[in-house]
């Protein structure tokens, strides 16, 4: 649920070079960005948008990561294609026939990860293994998430990051004087909130019990947006699941203990934990 | 130029510390805390008073409107104040509903419903308010996803219109509403249909919806014709571009009138009430008053271009001094015929025949509101209803069943 998204970084994160492709599903262009060796992996972002950041970083150096950006942050006319969840969850499968991955290893954070459970639930036979960071997908009164769009953004960095004072947080809002920089963070946000408002609970815990991959969990031990409550609403109902509770870290894991959730995600995926 | 009294009916008792207390006054004010029944039950007989007076002394219409979980303007259904209204307006105003909130209408043909029977109920007299609706009611109080407000909203206007238009029973098959028989009883009485009113915050999409279905469009802001110019200069831009004619009774904009004996004690006896107006009734946080995807990129560009949110954010950071708030055009308030004067210098500024007359003002009390109304009536609107004559444009948007005053009025 960042406001990650400045494309500068793109390049200055990069050392293993950075393919970015328009990939055409039905009338939507998708943009992907490609890198690293090995075996495909899916990534799908949250509502901060799409760049390449450290954590992809090291997942390239193992795989082929493919990460997606969602569609409807740069061309709104992308959303009337995809009126709700069950359109989105068919261009992701449509995507993946459009890149000539047949089974993939899929990584999802906060909404990129309930997308990546309904994709999973979706196309159970698609979806080798599942880590899911900090997902959203259920709703608990004792829990409530956050209105992220109801919220002064001065309080985000309190929300998502286990040290607001860190230098994450100065990434998380647009400069408050740039009317284009901030239309363009609504943007994308919009994007996101086009399939999960006003509560994003959209039937998953009636579609979840059909993913067959195993599935790694993972959740700052300090996510103020998404408490880790959460996380037993998706290990009580999946069929393979574990969790890594990651200290020091908030609603972004990956990218305030890359190192941590680097160690656990990586082996996941190899099969050996 | 028509005058509508225009009654936002807002709360008269916020506590003095209320914008230090709470974050807003729409959306999450506590109503337990904050919205006492006891005391409601008092405004609405006042607010309905303000209005049959305002009939009784001739406005051409007396105005109404649709908003959610606020302090602001808590008229959750304005079709039942208008309702009310139909019953005890002798002198034939028209009743300007402004409006109905489309999108939060599931199946919209509930509107087409409530309109039919008001059009019927005041033998015509009814204006169609169709609104885009704030965010704050649509996407925060009634949960519509803001990507959809537009979309929705469109389709309901489709709808609504056939409904009154299309002999029924018809099938509509939309992405909102779905429906097997659209067969509404009555259709309105007036022909084709009540006279559908756009209003807005300058949207560009609204502005072509006005131009290809030959709407009229209000502007409604409370940071008066300065600010208002350069939207309204794209709008007739707009009209221009796309071959529409120039008549003014094709456009309001709404305006806060305060009105005295003379101008000191205009200031005298106002001042407390517009404050109270523009700290406590305005008190909205920015993240409420637009949720990502309410605006399209288009008007979100549009809006960049022309430094709306420079200008918006320059005009609530203003202190609301008497003297500011004047200058600024946020309010017009003195003598007769100060307000008169000023209010024709606005009307041909923005090139508006319709003025949605703010005289109730936020904590404005009940005797001081009946004054404003008075004065208004007797002493400014004779002196701005003739402004656009010399022009000769009909007024092709006023409810057929209502008073025409204009004509009857002309010796004034």
């Amino acid at each position: 649920m960042s406001e990650l998204a400045s494309e500068a970084s793109l390049q200055t994160t990069t050392e293993s070079p950075v393919d970015e492709r328009i990939v055409q599903v039905g009338p939507v262009a998708a943009r992907v960005l490609v890198a690293g060796t090995g075996e495909p992996l899916l990534f799908l972002h949250g509502a901060g948008g799409l760049w390449w950041d450290p954590f992809l970083e090291e997942l390239a150096r193992h795989h082929t990561v493919y990460a997606v950006e969602h569609p409807g942050a740069n061309v709104s006319e992308d959303l009337e294609h995809l009126p709700g969840l069950w359109e989105l969850v068919l261009f992701y499968d449509e995507l993946l026939d459009a890149l000539g991955l047949d089974s993939v290893r899929v990584v999802g954070h906060s909404f990129g990860g309930m997308v990546a459970a309904e994709l999973a639930a979706n196309s159970p036979r698609r979806v080798s293994r599942l880590v899911l960071l900090c997902p959203i997908g259920f709703w608990r009164e004792d829990h409530p998430v956050p209105d992220i769009a109801g919220i002064p953004p001065e309080t985000l960095p309190g929300l998502v990051l286990a040290d607001p004072e860190g230098p994450l947080a100065a990434a998380l809002t647009p400069p408050a004087d740039d009317p284009q920089a901030l239309f363009e963070a609504a943007m994308r946000m919009a994007s996101i909130l086009h399939f999960i408002w006003p509560l994003p609970e959209k039937g998953l815990s009636r579609r979840i019990h059909r993913v067959s991959a195993p599935t790694l969990l993972v959740w700052g031990e300090q996510d103020r947006l998404v408490d880790p409550a959460y996380a037993e609403e998706f290990t009580s109902r999946l069929r393979d699941s574990r969790l890594a509770l990651v200290p020091g870290a908030g609603h972004l894991p990956q990218l305030e203990q890359t190192g941590a959730v680097v160690a656990q995600v990586l082996p996941f995926l190899e099969g050996r934990s | 130029m028509r005058s509508i009294f225009f009654h936002l009916m807002p709360y008269r008792d916020l506590p003095a510390d209320f914008e230090q207390r709470y974050e807003s006054i729409w959306i999450t004010p506590p109503n337990t805390e904050l919205c006492d029944p006891r005391k409601v039950a008092q405004y609405y007989q006042w607010n309905l008073d303000e209005l049959e007076l305002a009939d009784r002394l001739g406005f051409d219409g007396v105005g109404v409107n649709e908003h959610h979980q606020n302090g602001y303007g808590f008229m959750a259904s304005p079709n039942l104040m208008a309702a009310a209204l139909a019953r005890r307006t002798p002198n034939n105003s028209a009743i300007m509903v402004l409006g109905n909130t489309l999108a939060l209408y599931s199946p919209a043909t509930r509107v087409a419903e409530e309109f039919a029977m008001l059009d019927v109920l005041s033998n015509g007299r009814l204006a169609a308010g169709f609104p885009v609706g704030t965010s704050m009611d649509v996407n925060f109080c009634y949960g519509i996803p803001p990507t959809q407000t537009r979309p929705r909203f469109r389709e309901a206007e489709d709808l609504i219109t056939q409904a009154w238009t299309k002999p029924g029973p018809f099938t509509f098959n939309g992405r909102y509403n779905q429906l097997r028989y659209v067969n509404p009883w009555p259709q309105p009485l007036q022909k084709p249909h009540p006279p559908v009113w756009l209003a807005g915050g300058g949207s560009v999409e609204t502005w072509e919806l006005a131009a290809a279905k030959n709407y009229t469009y209000s502007y409604l802001s409370f940071f008066g014709a300065k600010f208002g110019k350069k939207l309204m200069d794209g709008f007739w831009a707009k009209m221009d571009e796309l071959g529409v004619d120039r008549n003014p009774f094709r456009a309001g904009f709404a305006q806060q009138i305060c009105v005295s004996e003379t101008d000191e004690r205009a200031e005298q006896e106002y001042l407390e009430h517009v404050t109270y107006f523009f700290n406590k009734c305005l008190h909205i946080p920015p993240y409420f008053f637009e949720a990502p995807g309410y605006r399209t990129r288009k008007s979100t560009e549009f809006a960049i271009k022309t430094n709306q949110p420079g200008a918006i954010a320059a005009a609530a950071a203003l202190e609301k001094n008497w003297k500011t708030l004047n200058e600024e055009g946020f309010i017009i308030a003195g003598s007769p015929s100060t307000v008169a004067d000023r209010l024709i210098e606005v009307a041909k500024t923005l090139r508006v025949g319709n003025l949605h007359a703010l005289l109730q003002i936020g904590s404005m009390p009940h005797e001081l509101t009946k004054k404003n109304i008075t004065l208004f009536a007797e002493e400014v609107m004779p002196r701005i209803r003739h402004i656009w004559d010399a022009e000769g444009w009909t007024h092709e948007w006023w409810p057929s069943g209502a008073a025409s005053r204009a004509v009857t009025g002309a010796q004034a």
